[in-house]
């Protein structure tokens, strides 16, 4: 090649491919030299600006070069951060200094589409947020439209959904054992969790007809009532997995390499936790014990026997212990259900939102009236503004839902407990080391689906 | 029955909302203070911050002396010692889309404050970092408002190629 085409290759003046690829944008960590003294506070200390909780501008570091310190991306591809999690993560050697996660990478619009379907429609919506506990999404759902209509829903349909609720936070909490057990390299109980976790599924396809996204919470009731004898499928289930929970205690809980990495890794206060609007597994780990089952009972809540469970140093190993024996707890509460399971129905007979039976329809006009409007237009609710909450396995999962008297909700919003959740990472993160960070994101639990709606 | 604390700011409108809640309705100028005033009275934690566009219902009903804007930002506030919610709701204008900042007294709402920002283009000042958290960062447009088409804007994507 000779001189000049050289030079005017190097002549023609476009932007640094690398740069281009990346795509550095304002949601972006940036190089220290480029960021405010601050801003640079703020993303050390993470978001908290508390009464005296105010970061020292002195205790930030800024002689730390920046060609010594290094920021890599992690994710959103990375098998441990559990779907589409990125972050960007400042690092000094091995330990982090700033963490930045950045979310939207599962953004599908879920809250603009749930203006689009109707209120009977509406349940296949929200099942798909947390698609881990996917009865809770549903029940937090229809407690919202039922609190709006005015409804009553049957003693059976209340037993009912509790018992489902409860069996799918031992499902979704499986999940967790069982891919925090792979994050930590114990691929044996990654494997153990996913298999007691399927006994729970298929009682769901059993019942539901579905294993992941049910619909099965419906505003009014349940789609179908338990099958034939489901006690003992359940009782099996419970026996079963309460079993296997001490096989755990073997495995993990008392396994030097496990505790090494999780005692006293990634504490949070619980005056911290309280600022960021952690609930769930991360509140109650600090000792503040904040379950909306028993300090705002909903459902029959209020006449089950079970405890909450609560941390007390906030680390990971604290985080893992509740979740553990929430499962133990749960086990308690659906042992409890098969016991004073009430009869009666599982819907509200309610023409106005409940489906006729396929019987009737052959032979009523009406019922045939009712199911096609059902099924057609949908039911009408009255004009109002709600807000209901449950404890879903991650922590609040609230439903604002503003209706405007037509059939299909006018803003429905979703307070999902991981998105609040998350903004502990960088502070949990904070100090600690890049093999921590795996940790970090195993137990604050995010599920991306609900992050991002 | 919960009430305003005391050092509340005067002359906030209150209902007894649709299902126990008790909802507020300060105006702009109250909205911080108002928050505050729960805040130092045992409401410990900020559960949820949205906006809703109100673009079809300006004749929505609300309490007398409250005009109805086109957005509404929804805040709902959690008392975890004496397990009691109330909410919020502020009116903002479309025409000065801007209302204070709730991060300097509930840290936790840095996120949804921009997920508001993002999803409806409703402006918190002082706000540490208001860019998008869920749309990419040069989408265009506030995707939940009630005038924004579905289905009738292409997709962006960026550095997509273009229509072949």
């Amino acid at each position: 090649m000779s001189d000049t085409t050289k030079n005017s290759i190097r002549s023609i003046d476009r932007e640094p491919l690398l740069v281009a690829e990346t795509s550095e944008g304002p949601q972006e960590l940036g190089f220290r030299r480029d960021t405010e003294s601050d801003q640079l506070g703020r993303e050390m200390g993470a978001v908290l600006r508390l009464d005296g909780r105010t970061l020292d501008p002195s205790a930030i570091d800024f002689e730390s070069r920046d060609d010594e310190l290094m920021i890599i991306n992690m994710g959103p591809s990375h098998p441990s951060t559990h779907g589409v999690l990125r972050l960007m993560l400042e690092l000094d050697g091995e330990f982090v200094l700033r963490t930045k996660p950045v979310i939207g990478y599962l953004h599908t619009g879920m809250e603009k589409q749930g203006e689009e379907l109707s209120y009977v429609q509406g349940g296949t919506n929200v099942t798909r947020m947390d698609y881990l506990s996917p009865i809770n999404n549903e029940l937090s759902y229809s407690m919202a439209v039922e609190k709006l209509l005015g409804i009553e829903v049957p003693e059976r349909a209340v037993w009912i959904r509790m018992l489902m609720s409860e069996l799918n936070r031992i499902s979704s909490h499986l999940v967790w054992m069982a891919t925090n057990g792979m994050d930590l390299g114990s691929t044996s109980m990654m494997i153990y969790g996913l298999r007691e976790r399927e006994l729970v599924l298929a009682f769901f396809e059993k019942t539901a007809g579905l294993r992941l996204n049910l619909n099965y919470v419906r505003p009014g009731g349940v789609a179908a009532d338990l099958p034939d004898g489901w006690q003992d499928d359940v009782l099996v289930i419970c026996d079963t997995i309460d079993a296997r929970t001490y096989e755990y205690d073997q495995l993990l809980t008392g396994q030097v390499i496990f505790r090494q990495r999780m005692e006293g890794v990634a504490p949070i206060t619980a005056e911290e936790a309280l600022a960021l609007g952690l609930t769930g597994p991360l509140l109650r780990s600090t000792g503040v014990p904040w379950d909306l089952r028993k300090e705002m009972p909903y459902l029959a809540y209020d006449q089950i026997d079970f405890d909450v469970i609560v941390g007390t140093y906030g680390d990971n190993f604290d985080r893992y212990a509740i979740r553990l024996n929430e499962i133990r707890e749960s086990i308690k509460i659906v042992r409890q259900c098969i016991d004073m399971m009430p009869k009666g129905d599982y819907r509200t007979q309610d023409p106005k939102v409940t489906p006729p039976p396929r019987a009737r329809i052959d032979e009523s006009m009406e019922a045939l009236i009712h199911h096609f409007k059902l099924f057609t237009e949908g039911f009408h609710v009255p004009a109002g503004e709600v807000y209901s909450a449950i404890e879903s396995p991650r922590g609040e999962l609230g439903c604002y839902i503003v209706a405007d008297g037509g059939p299909r909700p006018y803003r429905i919003h979703v307070r999902a407990p991981s998105f609040v959740n998350l903004q502990a990472i960088p502070l949990l993160m904070r100090g600690g080391l890049v093999s921590d960070t795996i940790t970090v994101i195993s137990t604050v639990d995010p599920v991306m689906g609900e992050v991002d709606r | 029955m919960i009430t305003l604390p005391a050092n509340a700011p005067a002359g906030v409108i209150t209902s007894e909302g649709l299902n126990v809640d008790l909802a507020c309705f300060p105006t702009r100028a109250q909205y911080r203070d108002l928050v505050a005033a729960f805040r130092a009275d045992g409401f410990e934690m900020c559960v949820d911050l949205c906006a809703v566009d109100y673009l079809s219902h300006a004749d929505r009903p609300l309490p007398t002396g409250v005009v109805g804007e086109r957005f509404e930002v929804v805040v709902n506030l959690l008392s975890l010692s004496r397990r009691v919610r109330v909410r919020i709701r502020v009116q903002v204008p479309e025409s000065d889309c801007f209302v204070d900042t709730l991060f300097h007294e509930y840290p936790g709402t840095e996120a949804m404050e921009r997920e508001a920002f993002d999803l409806f283009g409703v402006q918190f000042t002082d706000h540490p970092d208001l860019t998008r958290i869920l749309m990419p960062e040069d989408w265009e447009g506030h995707p939940l408002r009630k005038d924004y088409g579905i289905g009738r804007v292409p997709v962006q994507f960026k550095e997509a190629p273009g229509p072949r």
